[in-house]
């Protein structure tokens, strides 16, 4: 038989495959937001976003403090490890061929492979045990932890595919090293470095072991970030595996919560940065 | 005619390598000197030492002296981001800042060292888009990304961007190596056009280009420089044998 019939059919065949491996990799992705969703649109109404937990037994309650917990959580932990990551990233690539560059990446590969539940124990032991109690802060400090390494490397990789040519003509210009590493290398950067911003609170927005003996989770309002604070994904584990049907029906309406509230993020910041680029010259 | 600048044994070296050896060459104010030669043999390396750019790549050293007016910008006290405002480079690929607007593009040299005034730098960024021959192109649409621009454009729009620092000298490395035949006359109008304001110096490895725009002519090869004279002497009574060769296409 001629080969290049036989080479079509394994041709339409390798096609069917890929496009079953494709579809194959979606299942599980829809069916955790069709569960999840389904599960939990039931609980979720006014009183979830605006009302304390209740005891067992009192029907309704909500999340309220946990919503906003996870929301300082994340922007606290933001505020400390964005900065730390974006200049450790512009330092490996910009002055990181050397010996120090390679510690450093090296050290950030490992920190990323470090179990976050020893990452919380690190926490505890440099926060809460000093403070004599859990904490907002040792929980950010555990959070900003996680987020490091992942903010680190996408920035050195973004800032290393900005082209040589691009620093060199601002630097011809007269342009300092400073002002062209901040205003020409790095905005030129920029949406690479934020889908790895992303990513980095995409993950630890539900992260739960390392907040178990840091933020601890608050059944009231915090009074201050120096005091345990609710987070959503401890209120969604206390919640899943207690026996009550109330909490693990709100378990789910908590869940769905915390992966809108991750879609929305991205969401919110991807549109930001797109009118941003838009029009470049409305700085 | 006045002398602008005098490179007197200028070495260039990457790691160990030596790319320039010993050369020595004054460069007159106002026309357009050509600097041709093999690919390889050195010519950005040159250009590169001139503006302090060379020294920017990783483990390269420079020695000897290069005068800008009488000054050597190698001295020690010497800033080199004053000497690149001085003296501007035009790259071989058009690279405009992606992010930027048009404006921006003309007005980061002075935006990014802290000029703010709006009148001042409106006023300077139309006076480079139209010394580029560009602002009637571009006058409708100065908000649009840099990169939304053709090759030539994009190319006239770095020329612009250099001359918005208010340069005394231009340095260009094969502007046109990356241009089809309109872009790259339109750029060589635009350089006979500028030498009225600017010196010149202009890599290329075209040898009718370098014929069309220079003045004067420096022959390179292999790192050295082995003929530097008037371009019509250089192209028609070489003095020496390997530059007969390369402008007769023997090599190169
Ligand atoms: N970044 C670099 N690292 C090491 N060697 C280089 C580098 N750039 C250029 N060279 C070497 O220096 C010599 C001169 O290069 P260059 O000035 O770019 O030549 P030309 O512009 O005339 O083509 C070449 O032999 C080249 O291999
Ligand atoms: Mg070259």
């Amino acid at each position: 038989m001629n080969t290049y019939k036989r080479r079509k059919i394994a041709s339409k065949l390798m096609c069917a495959a890929a496009f079953l491996c494709a579809f194959l990799t979606l299942v599980p992705l829809i069916s955790i937001f069709g569960y999840v969703f389904a599960k939990g649109i039931a609980s979720i109404n006014p009183d979830f976003f605006t009302n304390l937990p209740r005891p067992v037994g009192e029907p309704g309650g909500g999340m309220s403090n946990a919503i906003v917990g996870t929301l300082i959580l994340i922007g606290l932990s933001c505020l400390w490890a964005i900065p730390l990551g974006i200049i450790g990233g512009i330092f490996l690539s910009e002055f990181g061929n050397n010996k120090l560059g390679t510690t450093v990446r090296f050290t950030a590969d490992v920190l990323n492979g470090v179990p976050s539940i020893v990452i919380g124990i690190f926490a505890y032991t440099l926060f809460v045990l000093p403070m004599k109690s859990f904490s907002a802060i040792s929980g950010a400090f555990a959070l900003g932890m996680i987020m490091i390494p992942t903010i680190m490397r996408t920035t050195e990789e973004m800032l290393r595919m900005v082209p040589r040519t691009l620093r060199e003509a601002a630097l011809a210009l007269g342009i300092s090293q400073f002002r062209t590493t901040v205003s020409i290398v790095l905005r030129t950067a920029l949406p690479g470095i934020l889908t790895g911003i992303l990513l980095a609170i995409a993950r630890i927005a539900g992260e739960t072991a390392p907040l178990l003996f840091t933020a601890f989770g608050n059944r009231f309002w915090h009074q201050s970030l120096t005091q345990p604070i609710a987070a959503l994904p401890l209120q969604i584990f206390v919640y899943a595996i207690s026996p009550f049907d109330d909490w693990r029906r709100q378990a789910w309406a908590g869940a769905f919560v915390l992966i809108v509230i991750i879609f929305l993020i991205s969401f919110i910041s991807r549109f930001v940065i797109g009118l941003h680029y838009k029009s470049p010259s409305s700085r | 005619m006045e002398e602008r600048v005098r490179v007197s044994n200028l070495n260039a070296y990457f790691g160990n390598t030596r790319a320039l050896k010993d050369i020595n060459i004054a460069i007159k104010a106002k026309i357009v000197t050509a600097i041709i030669g093999p690919s390889g043999c050195g010519k950005s390396t040159f250009i590169r030492c001139i503006n302090r750019l060379h020294e920017v790549v990783p483990n390269t050293k420079v020695s000897g002296e290069v005068l800008l007016d009488g000054e050597d910008i190698y001295s020690p006290d010497v800033d080199p981001i004053e000497i690149r405002r001085k003296i501007g480079m035009v790259f071989q690929k058009p690279n405009p800042f992606p992010v930027l607007s048009i404006y921006d593009n003309v007005a980061a040299g002075l935006k990014l060292n802290g000029v703010k005034k709006k009148d001042y730098l409106d006023e300077i960024v139309e006076g480079s888009l139209r010394r580029a021959a560009l602002w009637d192109e571009v006058k409708d649409k100065i908000n649009a990304s840099g990169v939304s621009l053709s090759g030539g454009q994009q190319q006239r729009l770095c020329i612009a961007r250099c001359l918005a620092v208010k340069p005394e000298v231009l340095l260009f490395d094969e502007p046109c190596a990356s241009l089809d035949p309109i872009s790259t006359s339109k750029i060589e109008e635009l350089i006979l056009e500028l030498k009225k304001y600017y010196t010149i110096v202009i890599v290329t490895h075209n040898m009718q280009q370098a014929a069309r725009v220079s003045d004067h002519t420096a022959f390179f090869l292999l790192g050295e420089m082995i003929e530097f004279g008037k371009t019509q002497e250089i192209f028609t009574a070489p003095k020496d044998k390997r530059t007969e060769d390369y402008i007769t296409g023997r090599f190169g």
